[in-house]
């Protein structure tokens, strides 16, 4: 039972308690003030504990969480979501956003021809609308080879 | 009379045609995003700025589009609430528990209506409160120092657990995540960095829109992912819209209580819109009885939290616009939007740019009527869109998402760091972890830290200066109150569990119908 929590709870404290020693190491000015730059993340870091200690000795009830083939498919929307992240300067918006579109809409409703059409109608869809529409200029829309 | 100068100010500017288009467009895309399921009034915002901001938009006419789109949200919520049994935002869920069944016994139609209405007298009640209110409460905040400053944050976070909440320690951790990540970047005092890790990127802190898209958004998707997108499968058929007079008139005590008990809930720093929802629906069906029959499909189940949740959307804007501490997720990003638009909020607002102030409380007079308009008469347009699948929806919403951060901030560093919130908001929606704390705690954080260094600079490092007078010391009574309060109220009052959902009603509809 609440096995989830209790395993958040701990990696709670850890990150908590990597905070504060990170926060004692914050270089001081010689501006300083009665609180000064410590203080501050210091309480944060301890309220964190204490919420963590909580949450590892009165956890609430597990739900469920992905396994297998839903894991391993979230794992492949992060990834894809992450090469967006950087496609997107280098290969402009319309044929990464074909890709990825295809790729979500595929992993949320598997149906193939489906998703590659949902794929190409959001691309040139959004292309149309921001281009067009919004006119927004500092976002490249197409590969910088085109000439855009 | 000075609100009655102040009102034609406002209508002066609320009345152009640009800002009263830019109004009905708000009104329009508002109650679409919040009757999808997986687009709330916060999400919708969020994604809509980088339009705002593409456009080129002034203050007031920024203001008018987002709080339109606000307050629409608020109004559309029900909509999936009722039809589907999935709340199109979170201060929908109530609507759920008796919305869901009278449109099961084949009253659909009358539940839209009814809670349409109870929307537009919660939404109108609320907006005459916060013109009368906003301005009173800005005289007020002319007297706070630095430590009632810090007195209000704190309350503002300790009540984010609130009533609804299921289990403070999480709401406080939220809080602390949030404000954590809001310590990143240069000490405001000192200039000196924090927790930057000698990353350039992060020197500049970590941009709040960026998180809110990540995590409300982005891990919006691995959420359909995950379940495949059933969930908005089910569905009841809309027979015929009638206008249920009567049962207008019978709720109508319901509808004026709810109301005003929803405006002073969205006022309380933090609470927002969900505690008003949740606070009238407990009230009524105490006032009710257990022959009231509420969570079996009754009229007033559903009027009660509708005029709540839009009450308390207007009474978040009090202390939103009076102090510059926001009453909800949604008005934290509206709050952002100011900041941006390098409007500062608070009791200066009211003198410095009055037109601000009041256009926008005169566009949202408007925009109450004309959501009437749009969620009476033409709710069957906003059913249909409810057809769209989420296997277009979802992928849709991430790509605009990306493309309207990246032309906000134009880096892939920024673009990586949403897909990570993206990936925390879904584990902590997992473990039931809420994600508005966050938002805030990134937002108030600098402020927060700030007012008590200042506090404390005042005082010479007297940390009793913090109960300096009547002001501060009550607010810190009320966060400790607000914050234990609801660890023994809990054992009292049970939260309701949404309806659970049998397979008849799968079979019998799968998408919500319309029929002429």
């Amino acid at each position: 039972m609440g096995t989830g929590d209790r395993i958040f709870g701990v990696f709670a404290i850890v990150v908590a308690g990597i905070y504060i020693y990170t926060a004692t190491t914050i270089r001081i000015s010689f501006l300083s003030d009665p609180v000064g730059s410590k203080t501050f993340p210091i309480i944060i870091g301890v309220v964190a504990i204490l919420c963590g200690l909580v949450m590892l000795i009165r956890p609430d009830a597990d739900t469920d969480w992905p396994s297998g083939r839903k894991l391993l498919s979230l794992f492949v929307a992060g990834l894809a979501l992450l090469a967006f992240a950087y496609m997107l300067k280098p290969f402009g918006f319309v044929g990464p956003c074909f890709i990825v579109a295809s790729l979500l809409s595929y992993q949320i409703s598997p149906r193939p021809v489906f998703a590659i059409v949902t794929g190409a109608g959001l691309a040139i869809g959004l292309y149309i609308l921001f281009h067009y529409g919004l006119g927004l200029t500092n976002v490249k829309l197409l590969p910088a080879a085109w000439g855009r | 009379m000075d609100l009655l100068a102040n009102l034609s100010l406002g209508f002066s500017i609320a009345l152009s045609p640009y800002t009263l288009g830019l109004a009905v467009l708000g009104c329009f895309l508002g109650t679409i995003i919040g009757a999808l399921p997986g687009l709330g009034p916060s999400n919708g915002v969020a994604i809509l700025i980088p339009l705002v901001f593409s456009f080129g938009l002034e203050a007031v006419p920024a203001l008018v589009l987002l709080t339109s789109v606000y307050y629409g949200a608020m109004y559309g919520g029900r909509i999936s609430s009722i039809l589907l049994n999935i709340p199109g935002d979170e201060p929908a869920l109530m609507t759920t528990l008796d919305g869901y069944p009278m449109a099961k016994a084949g009253r659909a139609g009358e539940a839209l209506v009814l809670s349409g209405f109870a929307s537009f007298i919660g939404g109108l009640l609320a907006t005459i409160g916060l013109m009368l209110l906003a301005p009173l409460l800005a005289q007020v905040a002319y007297q706070f120092g630095p430590a009632q400053y810090f007195a209000l944050y704190l309350l503002a976070f300790s009540t984010l657990g609130g009533l609804g909440g299921k289990n403070q320690a999480k709401a406080a951790l939220a809080s602390c995540i949030g404000l954590g990540i809001a310590m990143i970047g240069l000490d405001n005092t000192t200039g000196m960095e924090r927790f930057t890790f000698d990353n350039l990127h992060l020197a500049d802190g970590v941009d709040f829109l960026v998180a809110i898209v990540g995590l409300f958004a982005i891990s919006e998707v691995f959420i359909f992912i995950e379940s495949h997108g059933k969930a908005s499968a089910v569905g009841v058929t809309l027979e015929k819209v009638v206008i249920p007079w009567r049962q207008i008139w019978d709720t109508k005590w319901v509808a004026l209580r709810s109301s005003v008990v929803g405006f002073f809930a969205g006022i309380l720093p933090g609470a927002g819109a969900s505690l008003g929802s949740f606070m009238t629906y407990m009230m009524e069906k105490s006032i009710a009885g257990p022959k009231g029959g509420f969570g079996t499909g009754v009229p007033k189940g559903v009027v009660a939290p509708e005029a709540g949740n839009n009450a308390a959307a207007g009474g978040a804007l009090v202390p939103m616009l009076t102090l510059g501490v926001p009453g909800s997720g949604t008005t934290a990003v509206l709050l952002a939007v100011l900041i941006t638009l390098n409007i500062t909020p608070g009791p200066t607002l009211f003198t410095n740019s009055p037109e601000v102030v009041w256009g926008l409380i005169a566009a949202l007079l408007i925009a109450n009527f004309v959501l009437l308009f749009m969620n009476v008469p033409l709710v069957k347009i906003f059913v249909k869109i409810l057809q769209v699948p989420p296997s277009i929806l979802m992928p849709g919403v991430t790509m605009i998402s990306f493309v309207g951060i990246y032309s906000l901030t134009g880096s892939y560093f920024d673009l990586v760091m949403m897909v990570g919130f993206g990936v925390l908001g879904y584990v902590l929606r997992k473990l039931d972890i809420p994600t508005v704390p966050i938002i805030l705690g990134i937002l108030l954080g600098n402020a927060m830290e700030d007012a008590l260094r200042r506090a404390m600079v005042l005082s010479n490092g007297d940390w009793t200066y913090l109960f300096n007078d009547w002001i501060a010391s009550g607010l810190i009574v009320a966060a400790v109150v607000g914050f234990v309060a609801p660890l023994i109220l809990r054992n009292y009052i049970k939260t309701p569990e949404a309806v659970p959902d049998s397979m008849d009603a799968a079979s019998t509809g799968i998408v919500p119908d319309t029929k002429d």
